[in-house]
């Protein structure tokens, strides 16, 4: 069942007090069942707040392969020698011992929307009264030619946080002097529109220590991106000379030769001693083997209640979601994860539903307490998630308001990552 | 009500008496100047704590503790008080506020308690501390030393309509908005380089993010953050947030 109301209805409903605006869907004995696939900035919130709120109402399965979680945000700044490997590491210990939460080590292989069911790699399978996705990203095919995974390890993406980005920073480290590193950028849309961007800073920043006579170049298909006044003045006072940024419109890279280590662009071979290629970007695999994908190999959303376009019975969040004007970052699939928390809630237990509230910041460090930030606040209209209001950093701000914003960008990354994992 | 006025006008001479004595005190003794301070300099050096700390005979608890007998105090043992768990530690272990630990945490609180949840930069000028704590020093001499002090006796925003801190929140919807909040801002109250919004009091929260809604505050996330919030959202942040324990 799927309750359509305008935003004008759930403010009024919501400001009266009004108990529930949905009857619970559940009403049979045990307990309702929701299934989180993906343990990131997403799941691992929806997950807590469903446990949290809840209160031992729902019956909450966690889905996600990995044990140890390493957030792909500050993974730059290991990159660059601001933080250890380790710190960017999570267990889900608290949220299966303190939420209650059953959490599963296992891929998600496949969805059966008819069925209400979900298969796991290992064999069984996990029914679901509610199903939230929030797979983040996989690449597209083909998008660089010659460059596929199984290229990874001479050409690393470092785009999804773990084993790449030490394999990328190992290369890093093992430039020769002089030597020179290669990134193609991707194009729109992509996850943490400044990540590659601030990746280059970090590299930067190591370079200048430890290879001071090292060159990097950026070919990249978008002709601007994000914060490009701020980095861009950045890279000019801190990395003066070093760093060349290559739009499409000046070079278009035509394919890489990973056996090589080249990388073609119109028509030459430019060599590269470190080479990280991030491909274009999709919803990752299960969305769309699920079948909630568009062709543009995103999962349109329904921007009240975070549901899927495609089955009221599916939320899909963070960055797989084509959702209108939220970029894709763990700050926005940490956003989304609560409003979807809220709607399953709801719609299971007969919970108080409140109006979807949506916000984003993205901080970047440039050096040493160089912090820079951008950030909106966003509503839920019917076709899409909205634009408000926003800001950003300003090219000349003085030293201390970086400081102040690269520190405050810590004390972001202490709290997402509390309110994720507990 | 005459003896009320008497009494306050008692106190009010011992204060100005004690700050004549304090300031001959320096005056005639530069050594004794940089030890003691100038507490007439230091009630404009107090503006800085003003915006969370009280002092005087209407003072209260408010974002942080009241300062009156704050000399030879135990740290963390003002009545009511919700205190960070790294302060009430340091009390336990005995720290106590003599004008050498006061001078060390009032030059960066996070340098002598880590984790505390006092969000200020520190005040560096050494002569700026010793006026600082000189004026302190009038509040704690005893209960019948304590002078008014109209700059903090009342917490408020000249341009703040009364009727919007008479709203009163719904703390359950303001449970599902500090979902938002929480992004950033601990639960637990620690902070690390975002400050502690828990156990404020309603009043101080509601001013606080009016101040940034109506854009007096600098800060541009909570500019935007409390932009976007009805002042009923916001009421019920408050009503929220002053439950958090």
């Amino acid at each position: 069942m799927t309750i359509k109301l305008t935003r004008r209805g759930f403010v009024g409903a919501a400001a009266v007090g009004a108990a529930s605006l949905a009857a619970p869907e559940v009403m049979g004995q045990g307990r309702p069942k929701v299934v989180v696939i993906g343990g990131g900035a997403g799941g691992a919130t929806a997950a807590r707040y469903l446990a949290k709120d809840g209160k031992g109402a729902l019956d909450i399965t966690l889905i996600e392969p990995t044990r140890t979680y390493y957030t792909c945000f500050f993974s730059n700044l290991y990159l660059g020698g601001f933080r250890e490997f380790s710190s960017l590491g999570h267990s889900y210990g608290r949220l299966a011992a303190e939420y209650g939460i059953n959490v599963v080590h296992d891929w998600a292989t496949g969805v059966d929307r008819d069925a209400k069911t979900v298969a796991l790699a290992g064999g069984s399978s996990v029914p679901y009264d509610r199903l939230i996705i929030s797979p983040g990203i996989d690449f597209v095919e083909g998008s660089v030619p010659g460059w596929d995974v199984s290229a990874q390890n001479a050409m690393p993406h470092a785009y999804k946080a773990g084993s790449q980005t030490q394999l990328l920073k190992a290369q890093i480290e093992a430039m020769p002097q002089g030597g020179h590193y290669v990134m193609i950028a991707p194009p729109n849309p992509y996850r943490c529109p400044p990540g590659p961007y601030e990746r280059i800073s970090m590299v930067a920043h190591t370079l200048k220590a430890t290879n001071p006579t090292a060159k990097i170049t950026i070919f990249d298909p978008k002709a601007k991106f994000s914060k490009q006044a701020l980095f861009q003045d950045g890279w000019e006072r801190h990395y003066p000379g070093m760093i060349e940024w290559v739009s499409g419109e000046f070079g278009a890279v035509e394919g890489v030769r990973p056996g090589s280590m080249e990388v073609v662009v119109d028509g030459e071979a430019v060599k590269a001693d470190v080479c990280n290629v991030i491909p274009a970007m999709k919803a990752g695999r299960i969305a769309e083997t699920a079948g909630l994908t568009n062709d543009k190999g995103w999962a349109p959303i329904v921007p009240m209640t975070m549901q899927s376009r495609m089955d009221d019975n599916i939320h899909v969040l963070g960055d797989a979601t084509q959702n209108g004007d939220m970029p894709k970052s763990g700050f926005s699939a940490n956003s989304q994860a609560k409003v979807a928390a809220m709607a399953v809630r709801s719609a299971l237990t007969g919970s108080r539903m409140f109006p979807p509230k949506f916000k984003n910041t993205c901080w970047s460090l440039i050096d040493n307490d160089d912090g820079i930030k951008v950030g909106a606040s966003y509503e839920a209209t019917e076709e899409k998630i909205s634009k408000v209001d926003g800001f950003i950093s300003k090219v000349g701000e003085d030293a201390d308001l970086r400081r102040r914003t690269y520190e405050e960008s810590i004390g972001w990354y202490e709290g997402i990552t509390a309110d994720m994992f507990g | 009500m005459n003896k009320a006025v008497g009494y306050f006008a008692v106190r009010s001479r011992i204060a100005a008496i004690l700050v004549g004595f304090l300031s001959a005190l320096s005056f005639t003794s530069p050594l004794m100047a940089e030890e003691i301070g100038d507490p007439a300099k230091g009630e404009k050096v107090f503006r800085k704590c003003a915006s969370c700390h009280m002092l005087g005979q209407v003072a209260r608890n408010r974002v942080g503790p009241v300062l009156n007998e704050i000399f030879d105090r135990r740290a963390a043992s003002v009545d009511g008080f919700k205190y960070s768990p790294a302060l009430k530690r340091a009390g336990d272990d005995g720290l106590v506020w003599d004008r050498e630990h006061l001078d060390l945490y009032i030059e960066n609180p996070k340098t002598l308690v880590t984790g505390t949840r006092m969000n200020f930069r520190g005040i560096k000028d050494p002569q700026d501390r010793a006026d600082l704590i000189a004026y302190l020093r009038l509040f704690s001499a005893s209960p019948l030393n304590i002078p008014e002090s109209a700059p903090t006796a009342v917490p408020s925003d000249p341009d703040l309509d009364p009727a919007i801190l008479a709203i009163q929140g719904d703390p359950e919807y303001g449970e599902y908005l500090a979902s938002e909040c929480l992004t950033c801002h601990q639960v637990d109250g620690s902070d690390k380089g975002i400050p502690s919004i828990v156990g404020w009091p309603r009043d101080d929260f509601v001013i606080a993010m009016q101040a940034y809604k109506n854009k007096h505050r600098v800060h541009e996330v909570m500019r935007m953050v409390a932009g976007a919030l009805s002042d009923e959202e916001i009421a019920s942040l408050a009503a929220y947030f002053e439950m958090v324990e």
